[in-house]
């Protein structure tokens, strides 16, 4: 009892000591804390805007110059070199459609078959495994123009033998953001739980069953992401093209495979923007307003498709 | 089919009327089936063990699992208890580097023979896993993933039906089929898993720790299911949870770790194997009352 009776004092002041330390703790937060953290989310903020002011400023002047040329006829008139006020981009507009049907028709099921590969079959621990990663990461940062010479000699010349046609433009622009999708669809597949798997296997589903129904249809939003960047990126590529026979001035529409040339957005810009009249720079800044539309046409397809698919865990 | 008429079948006539057309029916490849009575073995395990890439996870466990049992494996966390009950759907082929000794024998015939297919396995040997795992569809296109895969495409809708009483979840979700499964709740997801399970009719049903992720009332209907299932399944449970396996198996087996004389080295091992009641009442290993009257953890 005396012991108790001695004990009580001591709990008291400990108790008393501890709550002011916690106090202490939870209200005097040192001032220097709260200035760093402002100038931290500060500089995080400069980022963004700094970000952000160089798309503003890109739009806004394509915008200011090319508005007064825009109309709706540029997507039905061909192109001109003599007469600005009538000249379109109906050729080049219907040529980036056709590359890009191409490039889809190309890139969906070697992209993901080959991410299935990689992530579902191939075993880590081989060292060719691990090669084939590590190229495709660095294949995703080759320039854009090594793609244009490698269509050159290999399917524009060379093995294949297209001849300058809007395939062999598709199929350069495929093997260009090949990677990319690739990349994207093998972060997709890893990002379905295992348990699915294990829960489908379990119940007697073969490992193709398992793929087939449950991997692939819960990775699609994913993949689909990874086509919406692949398309964007094909969609505004120029440089390759013009190696492999992409020209400014065609004015009947585009066949895949005929011998005649054929013209993409970017490429039709391009050539708009270095005429020396006036006029044909604002056709140029109209021609970029037309580049967005059909691109966000595009992606809007793919982001409804995506969010139809997608899934939560 | 035989299998799918077995289960509007109740009572012990019925099972032994739909074993026997099963028996009949057999595919070369598939596993036979064999008459129902209550002592049959349905797996025998003689010296069997695993290991992950050389390292040995569990050794020399002998033991004989019987049908229409509820055979429970208890025991402290890394013993192997879970280790041992994927090798007996050949779940443990899908981790690099295992492998499996000793002879372990399903009906009698030696489940990692040469010409046995894994797939076909776990077409009869199910498992319900410790998280519950639905898939990212419908409840009913869950239910009816293991018959569609399998290509039982006939009375689909009668087959969820029963599958779903069979889980008793029927009631809970009969007018919202088309839902997404991840809107039940934690409980009945792991019922659906198990709907899932028998909607593909298996013989025997592997339970992992079915009940860990779920509240008590969830888990007594589990536990009730269980109970219920065995009339027509075989059922193999690991459990963490020493009442919960005094409550609903007729068998128990307690594993416990092992160290080498060096103590690096640690695998599982089988220390007893009996009747329930006998394992909590009456244990004969010291080890084993230690670890059910919970002196040791």
């Amino acid at each position: 009892m005396a012991e108790s009776g001695a004990a009580a004092p001591r709990n008291r002041l400990a108790v008393a000591g501890a709550r002011a330390t916690t106090q202490a703790m939870l209200s005097n937060q040192p001032r220097g804390d709260v200035i760093r953290n402002m100038i931290f989310a500060g500089l995080l903020l400069l980022a963004i805007l700094i970000a952000l002011a160089g798309l503003v400023a890109l739009l806004v002047q394509a915008f200011v110059k090319g508005a007064p040329a825009f109309s709706l006829d540029l997507f039905t008139n061909g192109p001109s070199r003599i007469r600005p006020e009538s000249a379109g981009f109906r050729p080049a507009i219907l040529g980036s459609l056709e590359l890009i049907a191409g490039v889809i028709l190309f890139v969906v099921p070697i992209g993901v078959g080959a991410a299935l590969y990689l992530e579902e079959y191939a075993d880590k621990t081989r060292w060719w495994n691990r090669l084939i990663e590590v190229n495709i990461q660095n294949l995703a940062a080759v320039p854009s123009i090594i793609y244009g010479i490698l269509g050159l000699g290999f399917i524009v010349r060379g093995p294949l033998d297209l001849g300058f046609v809007l395939a062999a433009g598709s199929l350069t622009l495929a093997l260009l953001v090949l990677p990319m999708v690739i990349i994207a669809a093998r972060e997709a597949i890893r990002a379905v739980p295992d348990s699915i798997r294990q829960g489908s296997l379990a119940l007697g589903a073969t490992k193709w069953q398992t793929i087939r129904r449950q991997v692939l249809p819960a990775s699609v939003p994913g993949i689909l992401t990874g086509i919406i960047l692949a398309v964007s990126r094909a969609l505004g590529e120029a440089a390759p093209l013009l190696l492999v026979g992409a020209a400014a001035f065609v004015t009947f529409d585009p066949q895949p495979f005929s011998g005649d040339r054929y013209s993409a957005l970017p490429v039709q810009i391009y050539n708009y923007a270095t005429q020396p009249q006036e006029e044909f720079r604002a056709l140029a800044a109209a021609g970029i307003i037309v580049m967005l539309i059909v691109l966000l046409a595009m992606n809007s397809v793919a982001i409804w498709l995506r969010n139809r698919y997608e899934q939560r865990w | 089919m035989a299998q799918d008429e077995s289960r509007a079948e109740t009572g012990r006539a019925g099972r032994e009327a739909a074993a026997e057309r099963a028996a009949i029916a057999v595919r070369p490849g598939e596993f036979r089936r064999g008459p129902s009575g209550k002592r049959e073995k349905v797996f025998e395990l003689k010296g069997a063990g695993v290991s992950y890439g050389g390292v040995t996870a569990v050794r020399d466990i002998s033991m004989d699992i019987h049908r229409n049992d509820v055979t429970a494996m208890i025991g402290p966390s890394g013993c192997g208890k879970s280790t041992l009950l994927r090798c007996l759907n050949r779940m443990n082929d899908l981790i690099p580097g295992a492998e499996v000794q000793g002879e372990l024998l399903y009906h009698g015939e030696d489940l990692y023979g040469q010409t046995v297919d894994p797939v076909q396995v776990r077409k009869l040997i199910g498992m319900v896993f410790q998280k519950p795992n639905p898939f990212p569809k419908s409840i009913y296109d869950n239910v009816a993933f293991g018959p569609r895969v399998l290509g039982h495409k006939e009375n689909l809708d009668q087959t969820v039906e029963e599958a779903l009483r069979g889980a008793a979840l029927w009631d809970e979700v009969k007018d919202r089929l088309d839902d997404n499964a991840f809107g039940l709740s934690g409980g009945q997801q792991q019922r659906l898993c198990i709907a899932r399970c028998i909607a593909v009719n298996p013989d025997t049903i592997l339970m992992d720790e079915p009940c860990s992720a779920l509240d008590p009332i969830s888990t007594g209907k589990i536990e009730d299911l269980m109970i219920e299932l065995k009339k027509e399944f075989s059922i193999v449970i690991v459990t963490h949870n020493m009442q919960q396996a005094a409550r609903v198996s007729d068998r128990t087996a307690f594993l416990m770790v092992e160290l080498d004389a060096e103590e690096d080295n640690r695998w599982g091992r089988l220390v007893e194997y009996d009747e329930t009641e006998k394992i909590f009442t009456n244990p004969t290993d010291q080890r084993t009352e230690d670890y059910v009257s919970g002196k040791v953890g």
